[in-house]
């Protein structure tokens, strides 16, 4: 018997070391990609096991659309980072201040 | 200790230390494997939690395309890794700091006082017989057919994107543009000349 709550700690624990990668790997773009990819997935764990517990399958099918949106965000930010270091040639966060922000 | 307990503690363990090794590793590429390795893990959690289509779907999409995707453009884009590798540290006590205070802060919310068996009960395992996919399907193609197909909308802009974003002219490469070829006319290319007929030089004059 697992309850729920192991679920939803397992998914905290996920969601607090990808922002511990968010943190520690603020220079390389591709390390920081990755890092939202863990985050979204420590939410999915969360909806399937709400899912699971209640009941319901639409914690299910968000799911399905959140992994069709990451699926999205991942090729394109990847397609941005190619185009980053072509020229750029650099993909050090700490470089790209072209804008002077 | 039940079998799913066992099962749950192992990839949960798993999925952890990989997730570590994601944002530890000074190698993308380590970093890269070590995502497929928590996506793996995951998707075991969810075959335990009898979501099996999204597991499957997480191994398909993850491990197969994304990461491929990740793995691609980290070997394909020549990273100076020494200029990206010695920030780490001095953010690293920070970032546990941080960590361990959002961890101690969501077990609070979510911890066994709320969220514990006797709040909500372990339901019932389906029957063997009984298929997510179908159930999922189900749903997807009726309640919420709407937002399913925004969701292939999003595949297809995001195809656009990527390939509209990457694809360039190199200047050295020559194109056929199609319209030009069908404007071409007959008197562009081709020169009708009239010339008097010359006598033919036979083997017999020689």
């Amino acid at each position: 018997m697992i309850p729920l709550s192991s679920y939803l700690i397992l998914a905290a624990i996920m969601f607090a070391l990808s922002v511990v990668g968010i943190f520690i790997n603020r220079k390389n773009v591709i390390i920081l990609l990755m890092c939202i990819e863990l985050m979204l997935l420590a939410v999915n764990i969360n909806f399937i096991a709400f899912s699971y517990f209640l009941g319901d399958t639409a914690g299910q099918v968000f799911v399905f659309f959140i992994l069709t949106v990451a699926a999205a965000e991942a090729a394109i930010g990847l397609a941005i980072l190619v185009v980053l270091f072509r020229n750029r040639h650099t993909i050090n966060v700490k470089e790209l201040d072209s804008l002077k922000g | 200790m039940s079998f799913p307990e066992i099962v749950f503690y192992a990839f949960s363990t798993i999925m952890v230390l990989s997730a570590i090794g994601v944002i530890a590793a000074r190698n993308p590429v380590h970093s890269a494997l070590f995502l497929v390795l928590t996506f793996f893990a995951t998707s075991a959690i969810w075959i335990l939690l009898e979501a099996e289509f999204l597991a499957i779907a997480l191994v398909l999409v993850y491990v197969g395309a994304v990461m491929v995707l990740f793995l691609f453009v980290v070997m394909m884009l020549d990273i100076n890794l020494a200029s990206l590798r010695d920030a780490g540290n001095r953010y690293l006590p920070f970032g546990i700091a941080i960590a361990l205070l959002l961890i101690a802060q969501l077990v609070m919310v979510v911890g066994p006082d709320h969220f514990g068996l006797q709040n909500f009960a372990e339901p019932a395992r389906h029957a063997a017989d009984y298929s997510n996919t179908r159930e999922l399907g189900g749903v997807l193609y009726t309640d919420y057919v709407y937002a399913f197909e925004i969701a292939a909308v999003i595949l297809l802009v995001a195809i656009v994107a990527a390939i509209s974003l990457t694809m360039r002219k190199r200047p050295e490469t020559r194109y056929q543009t199609p319209g030009k070829q069908i404007q071409v006319k007959k008197a562009d290319r081709l020169r009708v000349i009239k010339m008097a007929a010359e006598p033919a030089e036979t083997k017999e004059k020689e």
